[in-house]
């Protein structure tokens, strides 16, 4: 890979290691950088590539000389990329941090239930300790004069409730602990 | 003409009337709430006064505070935009009383128009021709149980005050009669504060078809064409074009001398909208008029040449109609994509917060009429319109491409957005045969999408996941910094971001 104005670079070897997912198939993707100059490999196949970030959250690419336009689309803790007009889910793993395997298959134990759009909290359907199956209703989120009921995402007990009705949530915040 | 106009309005709309309104020389006074002091509509007025919390009752819906506004900046009229007050008779008359002019039909016209079923007993003396059904609310089980009996099942219950689909229940049996009537009176009551509910025959498959109206306040009444509004979802348009795929010429001017009558009955003056449903032979039926600007007027505005919002101005500057007719000759086709903040994943619930990246096309035969800016955070308080993408051709084909290639060019980032919804409507086989009618978009949302599963592609998403990553741009710079076993934000990550900006910025 290539990225210009690179003069200015020190001329250190950096080797980025990931894994990523692109719609549920795993990728490995190995990025290296020596004397400013840049590679890439793909599933141990090397691809030539020249990347110019347009402006934050937009890549344009080529691919030998093939050109690609990438977005990257952002809500709450979400990546999705558009190729063009094809979307795609992504997640990008660095192997050697534990961290992101922690989370995978990670279906023992409490959940957290999120608010999945800003809005106001209209209702709570359940209570401290209530027993609750895979897609009980547990609260009732309004935003633009819509009502969404958030579903507890396992059987279990609600362990806790973290807002009350009428509070305001953003995405991504948490509302109840399912155990 | 005016000096000066109120708009009483937000978004899309509000920025649409604030530019016509610099167009003709006059100034453009706008309300807005508090969760509305940095929409785009404030930034492109000339006057800008706030109007309090953002519940609607105490802002946009507000007649004595709105008044107040005209009165203190001195506003010789005001458009109301559509929404909020633009069908509300009482405030079309407090605007009388306070010497402003209203843009729009008068408070009388309004209310003729208002009740389903007022209409229709004023419409059925002039000969219109309606859906078979009551002209009056039913009055008990055994009345309804009469007429759906009459006329034939399926009928369909509709709430007399009702708009939006509220109170309506379709009735296929007898037996399912009574817990419908049931169920709509209560809920039309509970929606409208009115529990009035009428019968109709339902229409299966029916298309929604509207003709636009503008008469003068000197008793000109022309038609501008029809709209096809048959593309809905829980009764709400997404997509709208002119002029219809099924309306020839013929048609169109049955259609047209139908929509003057039903003006002319109701002494309507400035610009209104005939709907009707139309069946599968063809046959038209009244339903309701709409006395406001429509949120889909582009359409007709690029097909006919007209720009409807200043001429509903000059009409109510007491101008006559510049022309007659024989002068509307449409030409093309337009279609009308309603971009919502809406999250597709999630049974297009809305999606409010921050707009963090916005890529707007442009180019040929593209119109987009929008209230979105890059950085505004949408309030989750109003309706999830964001802007109107329109697109024009010199035919229905042309007009399909374009708009396919404006919406791959059109990219909201850090909220949800219905814009990949239209691909999917521009792409399906029956919609570019415009085999259209009201059912089409469930019936396509219910058929699971096939995604293309281009292997080429993915490995392109993956490789971009990856330098998104090592760009290290915003969230992502930590895990960039755990890669290489140094800090986040160290300085050789910020000289590479800044190097691969300055290039694109050149």
């Amino acid at each position: 890979m290539r990225l210009r104005n690179s003069e200015e670079w020190e001329l250190t070897t950096v080797l980025m290691l990931y894994d990523v997912i692109i719609d549920g198939k795993n990728y490995q993707l190995d990025l290296s950088r020596a004397e400013g100059r840049w590679s890439c490999h793909l599933d141990g196949r090397e691809l030539g590539v020249d990347a110019i970030l347009a402006r934050p959250d937009v890549l344009s690419l080529r691919i030998g000389n093939l050109a690609y336009e990438v977005k990257l689309e952002r809500v709450a803790s979400e990546w999705h990329l558009w190729v063009g007009s094809t979307r795609f889910a992504a997640e990008v793993r660095d192997p050697r941090s534990l961290r992101g395997r922690a989370r995978a298959g990670d279906d023992q134990g409490p959940k957290k239930i999120l608010a999945p759009m800003p809005g106001k909290v209209v209702r709570l359907l359940v209570r401290n300790g209530d027993a609750v199956e895979l897609g009980t209703g547990v609260a009732v989120v309004e935003a633009m004069k819509m009502q969404n009921e958030i579903k507890s995402p396992k059987k279990g007990t609600i362990q806790k409730i973290l807002v009350g009705e009428g509070a305001a949530v953003n995405a991504g915040d948490v509302l109840a602990i399912v155990e | 003409m005016f000096k000066k106009i109120l708009i009483a309005n937000r978004g899309e709309i509000a920025v649409r009337v604030v530019r016509a309104c610099h167009e003709m020389g006059i100034a453009a006074v706008v309300v807005y709430s508090d969760v509305d002091r940095a929409a785009l509509h404030v930034r492109k007025a000339d006057e800008a006064y706030p109007l309090g919390t953002a519940a609607a009752s105490e802002s946009y819906l507000n007649i004595s505070k709105i008044l107040d506004v005209a009165r203190r900046s001195g506003a010789d009229a005001i458009h109301p935009g559509y929404g909020f007050l633009s069908e509300n008779a009482k405030f079309a008359q407090a605007c009388v009383d306070a010497g402003v002019k209203f843009i729009g039909p008068t408070s009388a016209a309004m209310e003729a128009m208002g009740s389903k079923t007022r209409a229709r007993q004023a419409m059925e003396k002039v000969g219109i021709p309606f859906v078979p059904g009551t002209s009056r609310g039913v009055e008990s089980l055994q009345q309804a149980k009469e007429v759906a009996a009459r006329i034939g099942y399926p009928v369909m219950l509709k709430a007399a005050a009702g708009g939006g689909g509220k109170g309506m229940r379709l009735v296929h049996a007898p037996e399912q009669l009574k817990s419908s009537l049931d169920e709509a009176r209560s809920e039309a009551e509970r929606s409208f504060g009115d529990s009035e509910v009428y019968i109709e025959k339902a229409i299966i498959n029916p298309r929604h078809i509207e003709m636009q109206v503008l008469a003068d306040e000197h008793g000109n009444t022309v038609y501008l064409g029809e709209r096809e509004c048959s593309l809905q979802r829980r009764h709400q348009k997404v997509l709208e074009e002119a002029p219809s795929p099924i309306v020839d010429s013929d048609m169109r001017r049955r259609m047209g001398e139908v929509a003057v009558r039903v003006a002319k009955a109701a002494a309507y003056t400035n610009a209104g909208t005939v709907e009707f449903l139309v069946d599968q032979q063809k046959n038209f039926y009244f339903l309701e008029m709409n006395t406001r600007l429509q949120v889909e007027h582009p359409v007709t505005e690029l097909v006919t040449g007209l720009d409807l919002v200043h001429l509903q101005i000059r009409i109510a500057a007491g101008e006559k109609l510049p022309f007659t007719q024989d002068d509307v000759r449409p030409r093309g086709h337009a279609i009308e994509c309603r971009i919502y903040a809406e999250d597709p994943d999630n049974n297009y619930f809305p999606s409010p917060g921050k707009i963090t990246l916005l890529l707007e096309p442009s180019g040929p035969g593209i119109r987009r009429d929008s209230g979105m800016y890059e950085g505004w955070n949408v309030p989750i308080d109003y309706d999830p319109l964001l802007a109107k993408l329109i697109g024009y051709g010199t035919d229905r084909d042309q007009a399909i491409s374009r708009l396919m290639r404006a919406l791959n060019e059109y990219f909201v980032g850090g909220i949800k957005t219905n814009i990949a919804l239209f691909r999917r409507i521009l792409r399906d086989p029956d919609f570019r045969a415009a085999k259209l009618d009201t059912g089409f978009l469930d019936r396509m949302l219910k058929r699971r999408e096939e995604k293309a599963g281009d292997s080429r592609l993915a490995e392109v998403a993956a490789l971009a996941a990856g330098i998104f990553v090592a760009l290290g741009s915003t969230a992502a710079a930590g895990e960039y910094a755990a890669a290489n076993g140094v800090a986040a934000g160290d300085k050789t990550v910020s000289n590479w971001k800044n190097a691969s900006r300055g290039e694109a910025l050149r």
